[in-house]
């Protein structure tokens, strides 16, 4: 068995006819922390639903423990999922049920555990992410840094062997940022996990990634380790790694010309 | 003038081929349910929560509007039978329309409008908000999770709501023929019991409030599931619930009417 519990091999994905990854190559070794950079909808959220089976790939695949994805069967699926944990962008809590409910939510699920063990595991999840004392709190009753924090302890409540974080960091403050970003470094190092990290804030990802991919036009356009990358002379990466407005990465959605745009309305 | 024709009824076209196409996907949705339904049955609390959901909160509208139906049918019934001098068969006219007609489809109609919107709004929302999605991905099936045990609970309420409905709407015709109008209180139960037959009015009354509680049930379910994950695609969903839901209810009941009629 290869040493890479993630391969994403020549990915093609597209919704509708516009094509978002259009040959996309990344691997993902056991143990470590990788980062998934790009620009706002350069599709790293799609990247994730791929490797986690909800989308399938117009060609290339992604293969999670030496199986491709998008071949597996149900129940090949189910077993491949419940290696994973992911967190969603916008939480994903679930509104019916409580901060505690939700947590325990996939214990109860795919374990018989007794209800005190589970009381244990829910308290100490939500411990590390600092809102055991919230443990009673509707998910409704949540601002959104703690319903992404709930979110968090939930993805990981099953010790999964990937962990995938959509944005982890967004809408926190920095001192919850700061201790995030050691729970994450520190929870796969802990579970012996490999964990799979899509962000925008790069000093936050550059202080604990292993290796970093920024994905642009649908390519991976860099890749490397983080003091690689802070060196790297490429533009693009000066560009993001600096943030820098003016630079090779569009900020605008494919658009034509903007003075083209104006002066056409004016005239409907 | 050609185009706009052909237009036109491209246009017809798409829809027809539109809507069977949703159908098609209604019916798979059922199969989905039930081959999911396992779950729901294995693990009973999760349909009885829904259950309370759908069935109790939807009580108190159920029996003040059955209350009230039975006290029209029955000022209704009398107006009409006084004139053939029959006013103590009010009992039997507001049973027998009561039972075989009015209980289901009314329960239904109302069980659309309280708990269907309600159903759809759920899962609709679950679905804008990934919470489905994420169910997905913890491999959890949505469908035995979510959508199954809501399934049931639908399906076992309607007809213990129909009776309920029917129940009172007897109580309220009684208050009204008995007390307000003076009909003989005796004459009233014991024309009902003799005329009411189990078989032909009660039994085709639960068998036909049961297909109703899978029509309702299932149309609230699938638009909640199939609602573009948005604000606007949630609430013309919930709308959708409330008008397929009745027309289907209408349709199934002329259908089921005339085959138990015949038979
Ligand atoms: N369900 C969908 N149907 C059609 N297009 C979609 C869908 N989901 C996403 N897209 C499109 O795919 C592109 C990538 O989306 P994605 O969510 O993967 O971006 P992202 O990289 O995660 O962005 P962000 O950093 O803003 O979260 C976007 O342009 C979006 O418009
Ligand atoms: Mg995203």
């Amino acid at each position: 068995m290869s040493d890479n519990i993630v391969e994403i091999d020549n990915l093609s994905f597209g919704y509708k006819n516009r094509l978002l990854h259009k040959g996309i190559n990344m691997v993902f070794p056991r143990g470590k922390v990788v980062a998934i950079m790009g620009g706002s909808g350069s599709g790293k959220t799609t990247l994730l639903r791929l490797i986690g089976g909800q989308l399938k790939p117009v060609s290339g695949q992604v293969k999670v423990a030496g199986k491709v994805v998008h071949e597996q069967d149900r129940s090949g699926l189910q077993a491949l999922r419940r290696k994973m944990g992911m967190l969603f962008q916008q939480g994903a809590l679930f509104t019916d049920l409580s901060v505690y409910e939700n947590v325990a939510f996939p214990m109860r699920e795919h374990t018989d555990l007794p209800e005190s063990m589970i009381r244990d595991l829910v308290m100490m999840k939500l411990n590390a992410v600092g809102l055991r004392g919230a443990r009673n709190l509707k998910a409704t009753e949540l601002s959104g840094g703690m319903a992404r924090r709930v979110a968090l302890a939930r993805a990981v409540a099953l010790d999964p062997s990937i962990i995938m974080y959509d944005e982890p960091f967004a809408g926190l403050d920095p001192i919850s940022m700061a201790v995030i970003c050691n729970l994450i470094r520190n929870l796969n190092d802990a579970l012996g996990a490999t964990s799979i990290i899509v962000t925008h804030d790069v000093q936050e990802v550059f202080s604990i990634a292993d290796y970093v991919y920024f994905v642009a036009n649908g390519v991976v356009a860099a890749e490397g380790s983080p003091e690689d990358l802070r060196k790297s002379e490429l533009p693009f990466v000066h560009q993001f790694v600096h943030g820098e407005v003016d630079g090779p990465v569009p900020f605008h959605y494919a658009a034509p010309d903007y003075r083209q745009d104006i002066l056409r309305s004016r005239n409907v | 003038m050609f185009s706009a024709l052909a237009g036109m009824f491209g246009g017809i076209g798409h829809r027809i081929i539109d809507r069977l196409w949703r159908f098609g996907s209604g019916l798979r949705f059922f199969a989905y349910i039930l081959i999911y339904s396992g779950e729901s049955f294995r693990r009973l609390h999760l349909t009885i929560r829904e259950i309370y959901f759908t069935g109790v909160l939807s009580l108190i509208i159920m029996l003040v509007s059955a209350f009230f139906v039975g006290m029209v049918l029955a000022l209704q019934g009398y107006n009409t039978l006084q004139r053939y001098g029959s006013s103590e068969a009010i009992g039997v006219l507001v049973a027998l329309s009561l039972v075989r007609e009015l209980g289901p489809v009314v329960t239904a109609l109302l069980f659309a409008g309280r708990a269907g919107t309600a159903i759809t709004a759920e899962i609709g929302l679950m679905k804008a908000t990934e919470q489905l999605s994420a169910m997905e991905m913890m491999a959890v099936s949505p469908i035995a999770r979510v959508v199954a045990p809501r399934f049931w609970a639908g399906v076992l309420s309607m007809p213990l709501l129909a009776a309920l409905f029917s129940m009172v709407g007897v109580l309220g015709g009684y208050m009204v023929a008995v007390p307000l109008i003076g009909v003989d209180s005796g004459a009233f139960w014991s024309q009902m019991q003799a005329s009411v037959d189990f078989k032909e009015d009660i039994l085709n009354g639960i068998i036909k409030s049961v297909v109703f509680g899978v029509a309702c049930t299932l149309i609230a379910l699938f638009e909640g599931f199939d609602a573009p994950p948005t604000a606007e695609g949630v609430s013309r969903a919930t709308t959708r619930t409330v008008v397929n839901s009745s027309l289907a209810v209408l349709g199934l009941d002329f259908v089921m009417t005339s085959f138990m009629i015949v038979a």
